[in-house]
This record gives structure tokens, C-alpha cells and sequence, in this order.
């Protein structure tokens, strides 16, 4: 290799130690995971965005499925999403300022932002455990057809949605909870909903100033309703009643979307939980010392890049879940 | 990154003293664009709803464009790319975007098709 010119005349080729692309290595590493992972996030929401397209008129309207802000009633769509970005953001901040901090090795100044850091990973966190809390609860109940189509319940002067306990009828029934221990085999089943179908179905006839809902969108981006007498026919393939969101039944329409939406989030939600762990542990490296000692803080510089990534996809699960 | 920050953001437009700053500066920017997303999300301005561009509502055009803007503020400035190398920041940036555009293009030009199946196809789904 003695005819082989280098550039860098000091500098051993070979012999390691050169960085061409100007980071270590353990930065570099972290580069392509996050690469890697934003890909995977990607397949995440392309394949939303695919379910999303094949259902494109009767998806439902993220407006009308998250509305709920802690400690208030009413209708308040989008602030609290807004809230937990702000705080997401945010905590990118103090992240970042701990980076910086920790380039002047100011040992306390980044000590105070991790921990800063690490209260907004927390307050995120807690956010989404209530956000899904809410989603999983379900707000006014729907009632599934035979073909697994959901029809919501809408008060004919106000427009607004009626919830079941609101007009079902209760009507005695011998129908009670199919307990294991009562099985002839090791059968149980989820707890019942609060109403049967025949009661919601009575409630409805009784009650003439409610309409049906369906799923499809109109021309005018709102879901279409239905006449009285369509109702009733749409009634008739009624097949359960149901309250609230799980992986196979959706009380706010496609179940798709129930299906992404714990997915997607809770993908999220758990790179927001390990990087709340990976940020305690170099915190208490940061408070131990360790990097005072090294000479450099580039560790807090890696997790930051995680920290931040999160905050990067979680800017886009916002826009393709709750605003597009 | 030990060679010091570059401290101008928008082209130079803005020019921040310290990085430090420019972390705030970039705070500021950030929160003003989420704020416009959601005060468009919640109002949904009807000439922007009902204007069309390349089969998608213009809305949803401004919300991507505005995430996008977002994703470069938080990758240059919080995640130093700006500080890094070109070749470095090309090797990471064109590789995902390259293979995401591939990837929606393909299964959203599916989704659809299989949109006008079940809509103008003989399959019967919404009863």
C-alpha cells in the first residue's frame, strides 16, 4: 500500500480511529438506530394512511372522538392533544439545554435540566394513560350492525349526540353475566353492556325527536344522518350494543381506527416510557459524576438524540391522527 | 459539535447570540407554528376545506407542510444536524425520506383502489 496516497498525510488509514462523517461512534450508532426506527414508524402510518383510504367516507372525525380535557366537562376538541405536544416540546427544550450545559461542563445546570426533562417524559406519560382512559371508556355509546357498521344516536333538534342511558328503555330480563365459574367449560365472557339492543331499539321508538347516525361522511365533511323511517330500517340489522373503544369493537366507528390508534400511540407511548428510564440512568450518572470524571457529557448528547426523535414522531402521529 | 454552533436560523435571517438563544428562539417558532395548526384544526376554514389540490383538501396540505417545518426545526436545531457534517446529514435525512415517499405513495394509490372496489365493485360491507 506504499504507492496508495492519502490526503490526510498524518492520519493512519487503516489503522482506525479516523472519522469521516465527523461523529463518534456511539453517535453515529444512535444515528441509524433513529434512521431505522423512524422507518418503522413510517411503515406505522403508511399503513394507517392505507386503511384510512380504503374507508375514506366513513372514517371517523378525530374532532368528534377526542374531546375531553381533564377536570372540565364539555366539548373541547384538540386542546388537550395540544397541551401534551407543548409539553412533549418542551421538554425537548430543557433536553437540549442540558446538552448545552453539559458542552460548558456545568454539572449542576444539567443536572437540573434532566430532571426537568424527565418531569415533562412523566407529565406526557400521564397524559396519554388518561387519553386512552377516556377513549377506552367510551363517551355516548353506539349500536353495531350485523354488518359491523356503527350507528350513533343524534338529538333531531340540537344535532347533538345522545347518549344510550339517555332514552333506552330498561325492560327485565333474565340476562345476566356468563360467570366461568357458572361454565360448562372454561367459558366466560366480557362484562355485558349497560343496555341490550331491544332496549335501546324500544328507547328509540319511543323517543321520535332522535335520529341515527351513520358512519359516511356527506359532501359537507359531516356524517350523514338519517330520516326517522331510515333509522328504524337501519335498526332492524342492529346486533350489539356498544360502549366504548377495544381492539374489535369501536363505538366511534371503524374499529381500524381504534385498532391504529392503540397501536400507534402505544408504539409511541413506549419509546416515551424507555426514554424516560434511559434518561433517569444518565441522570444519575450526571449526579454521580461519571461524566465529570469522563471529561465529557457526550452521553447526555445520545439520549438527548432519543429524547428528541420522540418528539419528532410524536409532531407527526399529532398531524395524522388528530388534525389531517 | 465541539466546533461550535452555527447561530443563524431561516437563512440567516435571524441571528441568535448565544446557542442557548437559539434553543429559545427556536421554542417560540415552534410553538407559534403548533398553535396555528390547532387554531386551523379547530375552525377549519371553509375556503381551505373545500379547495382540492392533487385530490387531497388544501387543509390537510398546510397541516403536512407545517409538520414538515416542525420536523426540520426539531432535526437541525435540537438535534444538531445543522452543526454536522453535509455528508452526514444527507446519509440520514434522504434515506428515510426517499424510502417514505415510496412506501406511502405505494400502499395510498392501493388503499384507494381498493376504495373504488368496495364502493363500485359487487361487494356488499355496509349494512
Amino acid at each position: 500500500m506504499d504507492t496508495t496516497v492519502t490526503t490526510g498525510v498524518k492520519e493512519n488509514v487503516w489503522g482506525g480511529g479516523n472519522r469521516p462523517l465527523g461523529a463518534s461512534y456511539g453517535k453515529l450508532m444512535m444515528w441509524f438506530f433513529l434512521v431505522s426506527d423512524a422507518l418503522t414508524f413510517s411503515g406505522f402510518l403508511a399503513a394507517y394512511g392505507f386503511s384510512r383510504f380504503k374507508f375514506m367516507d366513513i372514517w371517523p372525525i378525530a374532532d368528534e372522538v377526542f374531546t375531553h380535557v381533564p377536570f372540565f366537562h364539555g366539548n373541547y376538541p384538540m386542546i388537550y392533544v395540544a397541551f401534551m405536544t407543548f409539553i412533549l416540546i418542551m421538554s425537548s427544550v430543557t433536553m437540549v439545554l442540558a446538552v448545552d450545559a453539559g458542552h460548558k461542563m456545568k454539572q449542576k445546570a444539567v443536572i437540573w435540566y434532566m430532571f426537568a426533562t424527565i418531569i415533562g417524559g412523566a407529565i406526557f406519560l400521564g397524559s396519554q394513560a388518561w387519553e386512552w382512559a377516556t377513549f377506552i371508556k367510551g363517551d355516548h355509546g353506539a349500536i353495531e350492525t350485523k354488518g359491523g357498521r356503527i350507528l350513533q344516536f343524534v338529538n333531531a333538534e340540537t344535532g347533538e349526540r345522545v347518549a344510550l342511558a339517555d332514552f333506552a328503555k330498561t325492560i327485565p330480563s333474565e340476562r345476566v353475566d356468563h360467570e366461568r365459574k357458572n361454565g360448562i367449560w372454561f367459558y366466560g365472557e366480557t362484562a355485558l353492556p349497560s343496555f341490550s339492543v331491544n332496549e335501546v331499539v324500544a328507547g328509540f321508538k319511543a323517543n321520535p325527536n332522535i335520529l341515527v347516525r351513520t358512519e359516511t361522511i356527506g359532501e359537507d365533511g359531516h356524517k350523514t344522518l338519517l330520516t326517522r323511517q331510515e333509522s328504524l330500517d337501519k335498526l332492524a340489522n342492529a346486533s350489539q350494543v356498544v360502549e366504548g373503544a377495544n381492539l374489535i369493537h369501536n363505538e366511534y366507528g371503524s374499529r381500524l381506527f381504534a385498532d391504529f390508534f392503540f397501536f400507534i400511540t402505544g408504539f409511541h407511548g413506549f419509546h416515551v416510557f424507555s426514554g424516560v428510564v434511559i434518561n433517569l440512568i444518565i441522570f444519575f450518572n450526571v449526579v454521580l459524576g461519571t461524566y465529570e470524571k469522563r471529561g465529557h457529557y457526550e452521553m447526555v448528547e445520545k439520549v438527548g438524540l432519543y429524547w428528541h426523535f420522540v418528539d419528532l414522531v410524536w409532531v407527526f402521529v399529532f398531524t395524522f391522527f388528530y388534525l389531517v | 459539535m465541539a466546533h461550535g454552533h452555527k447561530l443563524e436560523i431561516f437563512r440567516g435571517l435571524v441571528k441568535f447570540k448565544s446557542n442557548t438563544q437559539k434553543i429559545w428562539g427556536v421554542l417560540a417558532f415552534l410553538t407559534f407554528v403548533t398553535a396555528i395548526e390547532v387554531v386551523l384544526g379547530i375552525y377549519k376554514p371553509a375556503g381551505l376545506v373545500e379547495t382540492h389540490v392533487l385530490g387531497m383538501k388544501l387543509l390537510n396540505w398546510i397541516f403536512i407542510i407545517l409538520t414538515l417545518v416542525k420536523a426540520y426545526y426539531i432535526a437541525w436545531d435540537f438535534m444538531h444536524l445543522r452543526d454536522e457534517k453535509s455528508s452526514l446529514r444527507r446519509a440520514i435525512v434522504w434515506t428515510p425520506v426517499f424510502l417514505v415517499i415510496y412506501l406511502s405513495f405505494i400502499l395510498l394509490v392501493e388503499g384507494d383502489y381498493i376504495y373504488n372496489v368496495y364502493k363500485d365493485g359487487f361487494v356488499t360491507w355496509n349494512f
